[in-house]
């Protein structure tokens, strides 16, 4: 457990060094965009979502710190291919995980990667950075049609 | 929760000898403020966030303490003991006040929450029944938000206009485009005795004495300036200066603003209540004489005594002193962050305050800020209430370490090496 204390873990410095499905996608049919006025972070989420309600693609571009970065780039790799309630559920799991208290044991098996972000727990200024995705790509899915998400 | 510090870096102990700038013994000093001995995450504080609030000293606390264990009362009100006293220890608060800031009456210092509400009670006390369609109000570049937004609210309000003094790349007022924007139409001229994020020092009696040949009044901003240098408003030549009691060393909740005499006695009030009448009937009131006028309802008493006490306890070195010491801090900080590789230094006007924002290849502020604080370093990261400053720079946020005269070489020396320690654990 002591290494999932470490905020910093190699997996998430990975994600922000190379993110993964990073970049706009030209015909994605949503579009939402997410900014933490807090901090500066500020990304955008393109999706396509097929007449199954699957994921059928999935990218994020912007800036932001590397804790934000390799949220966006971990989910972007765990939801493609799932459906969007799977991927509503997947926040769900993430954002208990990273909003218990540090010394909940984590689930391995229920959150699976994500269970990198659990250093998260003990910054707590931080939770808004790795959740800014994941609300982002929320509101996405259910077709808000407000400008942008704020964490704020 | 006993808080131990763990020896994983060298006790800071600052030498003598290293603390001749301005003659301060700042051991000594570090000793006089308890929080600068607890431990933050296994390391010893170090803190680096003085332009967003300073530490207190012990006299402070402890004069907060004495008040309510032995004067507390209201104030203005009572003919018994205690109330006589809690006036009088407050009343007396703001003349040490006024002397501080050089102040001609002290009644021209009024006890408020903090800067920003100062600026609010200026907008609207001040402004409001001077301003409309055609007037206008100049603010600058470099502004924090609590000087950008109550303009921009009066201005909303009145049909005036607000104007932007530039800055150029070093963080230094474009003092020629100032001039051109100046003209009879200008009501008011609201600046930054120092940049909270720059560090930049303007030309505060410059600026005043240009904007009365147009017949315009300046309010100062002085949340950075009165921690920093030494204010002597008459000298400033400004119309009215605020400032933050918890940004000198003082507690929060407390601020002042000062104003001459006949600005604020020609000024409505802002916030109606009890103390600010002379006589209420059901149908009207009139209003007591400055300061009480803009002093509606209980003030924060025990504030403006620990506000005192701060006062008191800076006057003991003497702000030049004070000013001196950081300046030497401050060039060696600048030194030593130099030499960091990627690093990009914002705000290099000359005779700046000890304030040093700064940017990192690679690295984002907010990890950064993080990295430092596994270290015990505490900076502010992100867009410093200064969001058009960020925009001109370039940048979504910055990280900034401000210092204040305790603060040592050794404290930069370990926000040197935390620095350090960020591209080692972000790698690249």
């Amino acid at each position: 457990m002591t290494e999932l204390r470490e905020l910093y873990q190699q997996v998430i410095l990975d994600h922000n060094r190379n993110p993964r499905n990073f970049g706009a996608l030209d015909n994605a049919d949503r579009h939402k965009e997410g900014y933490n006025p807090l901090c500066g972070d500020h990304l955008h989420i393109y999706l396509n979502v097929d007449g199954e309600d699957l994921i059928t693609d999935i990218h994020f571009d912007g800036s932001g710190c590397a804790i934000s970065k390799a949220s966006a780039s971990l989910m972007t790799q765990m939801v493609k291919g799932k459906t969007a309630q799977e991927a509503r559920d997947a926040f769900e799991r993430f954002q208990s995980l990273v909003t218990s208290e540090m010394d909940t044991p984590v689930d391995l098996e229920e959150v699976g990667k994500l269970a990198v972000f659990a250093g998260v727990r003990e910054f707590p200024m931080r939770v808004k950075c790795a959740t800014l995705a994941w609300h982002t790509m929320k509101s996405a899915l259910d077709g808000e049609h407000d400008s942008q998400v704020t964490t704020e | 929760m006993t808080v131990t510090v763990a020896q994983q870096r060298p006790m800071i102990s600052p030498q003598v000898g290293q603390t001749t700038g301005g003659g301060l013994d700042v051991e000594s000093i570090r000793s006089d403020f308890p929080i600068l001995g607890r431990a933050v995450r296994d390391r010893r504080l170090i803190y680096l966030d003085n332009a967003a609030t300073t530490q207190k000293p012990r006299s402070v606390i402890e004069a907060i303490e004495r008040f309510y264990e032995e004067d507390n009362a209201n104030i203005h009100r009572g003919v018994h003991l205690l109330s006589q006293q809690a006036t009088f220890a407050y009343e007396r608060a703001r003349g040490r006040i006024a002397t501080f800031i050089n102040a001609p009456e002290s009644s021209e210092c009024i006890f408020l929450r903090g800067t920003t509400e100062a600026t609010n009670l200026v907008a609207h006390g001040y402004c409001r029944l001077r301003c409309g369609p055609g007037d206008e109000i100049i603010i600058t570049h470099m502004e924090h938000h609590s000087n950008i937004v109550p303009w921009q609210l009066l201005c909303e309000a009145t049909g005036a206009t607000l104007r932007v003094v530039p800055i150029d790349d070093e963080g230094v007022l474009d003092l020629k485009e100032y001039e051109s924007l100046l003209n009879d139409k200008t009501c008011l001229v609201a600046v930054a005795h120092a940049s909270n994020v720059l560090g930049t020092v303007n030309p505060i009696r410059q600026m005043s004495d240009l904007a009365h040949r147009h017949g315009a009044v300046v309010f100062v901003d002085g949340a950075q300036g009165a921690p920093h240098l030494p204010v002597d408003v008459q000298e400033l030549g400004c119309d009215f200066y605020a400032f933050s009691g918890h940004k000198l060393f003082g507690p929060t909740g407390i601020g002042v603003l000062w104003g001459q005499h006949a600005l604020l006695d020609d000024m409505s009030p802002y916030e109606g209540g009890g103390s600010m009448i002379q006589s209420v009937t059901l149908e009207s009131s009139t209003y007591a004489d400055v300061p009480t006028r803009f002093e509606a309802g209980t003030p924060d008493i025990s504030g403006a005594i620990g506000l005192s006490a701060a006062v008191d306890y800076l006057n003991r070195f003497g702000m030049e002193a004070i000013a001196a010491y950081e300046d030497e801090l401050l060039e060696y900080a600048h030194q030593r962050l130099a030499d960091v590789d990627g690093i990009r230094l914002i705000g290099t006007a000359p005779g700046k305050v000890s304030v040093v924002a700064f940017a990192l290849a690679d690295a984002h502020p907010h990890d950064i800020g993080t990295i430092l604080d596994m270290e015990g370093i505490a900076v502010r990261t992100g867009h410093h209430c200064a969001q058009p400053l960020m925009s001109r720079f370039g940048v979504p946020a910055m990280a900034r370490a401000s210092f204040a005269f305790y603060n040592t070489r050794d404290e930069v020396d370990a926000l040197v090496t935390g620095i350090g320690k960020i591209r080692e654990v972000l790698g690249g």
